[in-house]
């Protein structure tokens, strides 16, 4: 087992009880980011940023300072960030939204100050109550404090920080329909190119779109400079991330590791962390990165968390998201279950994604509950191939947002790696898991 | 014709917040959602009286309203219970024991997921994933989190909600974030600019 010892980034003040006040974020170093970060030209500070290869931590793994350095010169510039979180098995910035709001805020204020936003907006998933109302009252205490609005700690900076609501829509999370959604419209994706809200964002205005995670990271870059970050993992995958480990874990959780240094094998099996298997059960199958995600098999256990290392291996790293299943996992209902998700979240604009959906579900459950046909396993993979061509990874697009051809990666891992389970339901008439 | 904002069906606290939240905004569609939400605290749910009310607000047409609010899962626009259970069967729920769950709680309440119960109380819904995996199975009741939900704690949770003795942590439906803003700017973005240039060209000229 290789668990490092690299320091907390993110998750350094949640063993306190109150970390997400602003009395405990003063008391642990809270706001000195800012301060040394509006001492420094703009320019600097997305200069460092761009430094550390931060690389976005929602789900496409885009280089930070990269995407602020695309932004189309305007006058009015928007920053806003993507605390839409609705990935299944993902449930990382919900912690940092609970547990360390101001740290969040914090790294809103380094980013808009390095990009010179005019306004900044923190998108939160309608569904987190509580994390919504944490985010408010440090914001609250935070213009109290003089950390933002008005002249931040004398320095001529000037922003407003808004805190909205989502109102429950997975799409909402893929970055143009959030901004959609943020303009008081239903969460249609919209049609690229434009690629970047950097150039056409909000309200049409050059916008950076970043996660919570992403951003929670700045403070401590802007305190520890560049070099400390980029010392800390490996390749372009600098830093820590944030994972969460759900499923057939004695320990599901959300833990911070040091990227590429640790394996999935440290993360399911060490005993800080996951803790391996319940009942020492054999695994089956891992999802990495959230559904969207092609599976693993025990063979890629000693991979390392690292973006490219993973994303060569055949998956990607996504959402920091990983579901272990163990040797019980019918992995057709595994595959039904994610692909009922997908369509009933599909958002219905593109033919391919909203009647693949439904078609790729009816027949998943049909062949789960006893009624398949021995056509039904090459039948799947025909829709599968209607949606994304070929159903290679990354998969191609045919669809206006990538929910789409994400859709294919659960059913096509199933059936690649389990193809005769499938067959013996047919052949059983029904799941031999019960 | 839609009624005129504080013509009646919405509080006078709830149409002073909702045109807060429109100030905060550079165009007042943004306050869109937000304001379903304050609407929601006061009804539970979207009534056709609200919608007119809040199109008359951001400057749209009810049916805008209605067919944007539509389009969001925690907007209703029929009534529903005072307590709506999202248990979540998403994967990682489903792989400890969701459906088992939402057996046994279908069968306690005796409602369908997708219906309310008889008496009003209970709305129950098959959510998708709620973000709270590391505790599966999970649900939530009005959006308040509870994680590794046995039978047992389910139906003591439901007791308490009958009895009426959790209602600070778990406040009747529609009621979403009870922190308000305070602070803040209040100035539009071409303001912000203006005094950044002054302050840039004071930088320059003075340094
Ligand atoms: C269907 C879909 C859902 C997404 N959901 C999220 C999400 O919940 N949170 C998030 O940060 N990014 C999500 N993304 C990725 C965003 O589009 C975007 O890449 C990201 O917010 C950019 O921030 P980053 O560069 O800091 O990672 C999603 C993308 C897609 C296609
Ligand atoms: S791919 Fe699916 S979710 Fe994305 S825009 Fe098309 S229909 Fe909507
Ligand atoms: S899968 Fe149930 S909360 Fe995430």
């Amino acid at each position: 087992m290789t668990i490092t010892e690299a320091p907390r980034i993110v998750t350094s003040r949640l063993e306190h009880e109150d970390s997400h006040t602003l009395e405990r974020y003063l008391a642990t170093g809270g706001y000195e980011g800012l301060r040394k970060a509006l001492s420094m030209s703009p320019e600097d500070v997305a200069h460092e940023v761009d430094a550390v290869s931060l690389l976005g931590r929602g789900g496409a793994g885009f280089p930070a300072g990269r995407k602020w350095s695309m932004l189309r010169k305007a006058a009015t510039t928007y920053l806003v960030v993507n605390g839409d979180e609705s990935e299944p098995a993902t449930f990382k910035d919900h912690l940092l939204v609970e547990r360390d709001p101001h740290q969040l805020i914090e790294g809103v204020l380094i980013a808009a100050y390095a990009i010179q936003a005019t306004r900044a907006f923190i998108y939160v998933r309608g569904e987190f109550a509580l994390g919504l109302e944490r985010v408010q009252s440090a914001l609250n205490d935070a213009y109290e404090h003089g950390a933002v609005g008005r002249d931040i700690f004398g320095s001529g900076f000037s922003i407003d920080v808004v805190v909205h609501p989502g109102a429950g829509a997975y799409i909402c999370g893929e970055e143009t329909a959030l901004l959609e959604s943020l303009e008081g419209k239903r969460g249609f994706p919209r049609i690229k190119p434009p690629y970047f809200p950097a150039a056409i964002g909000l309200y049409g205005e050059p916008t950076v779109v970043n996660n919570v995670e992403t951003l929670s990271n700045l403070p401590w870059v802007m305190i520890n400079g560049s070099e400390a970050f980029t010392a800390l993992g490996g390749g372009r995958s600098t830093g820590t991330r944030l994972f969460a480990l759900a499923g057939h874990v004695r320990n599901p959780g959300v833990y911070e590791v040091e990227m590429v240094k640790t394996t999935f094998r440290d993360l399911v099996f060490a005993p800080v962390l996951g803790g391996g298997i319940p009942g020492d059960r054999e695994l089956k199958a891992i999802i990495p990165g959230g559904v969207s995600a092609p599976w693993f098999g025990p063979e890629h256990l000693d991979l390392p968390l690292g973006q490219d290392e993973v994303g060569e291996a055949g998956s990607m790293l996504g959402s920091g998201s990983i579901v272990v299943m163990d040797d019980t996992t019918c992995v057709v209902r595994a595959a039904w279950r994610i692909t009922r998700f997908f369509w009933r979240e599909s958002c219905g604009q593109c033919t391919p994604c909203r009647e693949g959906s439904g078609w790729l579900e009816k027949i998943l459950r049909r062949i789960e509950d006893g009624d398949g046909r021995e056509a039904d396993v090459d039948l799947l993979m025909d829709v599968c191939d209607n949606l994304a061509p070929g159903v290679s990874w990354p998969p191609q697009q045919t669809t206006i947002c990538v929910l789409g051809s994400s859709i294919p990666s659960s059913i096509a891992s199933a059936i690649r790696m389990f193809r005769d389970e499938f067959l013996v339901h047919v052949k059983d008439g029904g799941c031999p898991y019960g | 014709m839609s009624s005129a904002p504080g013509s009646g069906h919405l509080s006078a606290d709830i149409v002073t917040r909702a045109r807060e939240l429109i100030g905060l905004y550079p165009h007042p569609r943004s306050a869109l959602i937000p304001i379903c939400h304050l609407a929601q605290e006061q009804d539970g749910w979207l009534s056709p009286e609200a919608i007119d009310e809040i199109a008359a607000l951001v400057g749209l047409t009810p049916a805008e309203v209605l067919g944007t609010a539509s389009f969001y899962e925690m907007l209703h626009t029929e009534p529903v219970g005072t307590y709506v259970i999202s248990v979540c069967t998403n994967i990682a729920c489903m792989l400890r024991g969701a459906y088992e769950l939402l057996d046994h709680i279908q069968d306690t309440l005796d409602v369908r997921a997708g219906a309310t119960t008889a008496d009003g109380m209970f709305t129950l819904e098959e959510a998708e994933c709620i973000a709270d995996c590391g505790r599966a199975p999970c649900l939530a009741v009005n959006h308040r989190f509870v994680g590794d939900v046995t039978p047992q704690s389910f139906d003591s949770l439901v007791d308490g909600l009958r009895a009426g003795t959790m209602s600070d942590d778990i406040p009747r439906h529609g009621t979403l974030v009870r922190v308000r803003r305070q602070g803040g700017l209040r100035v539009d973005d071409a303001t912000i600019r203006a005094e950044r240039e002054t302050a840039a060209a004071k930088a320059t000229g003075g340094a």
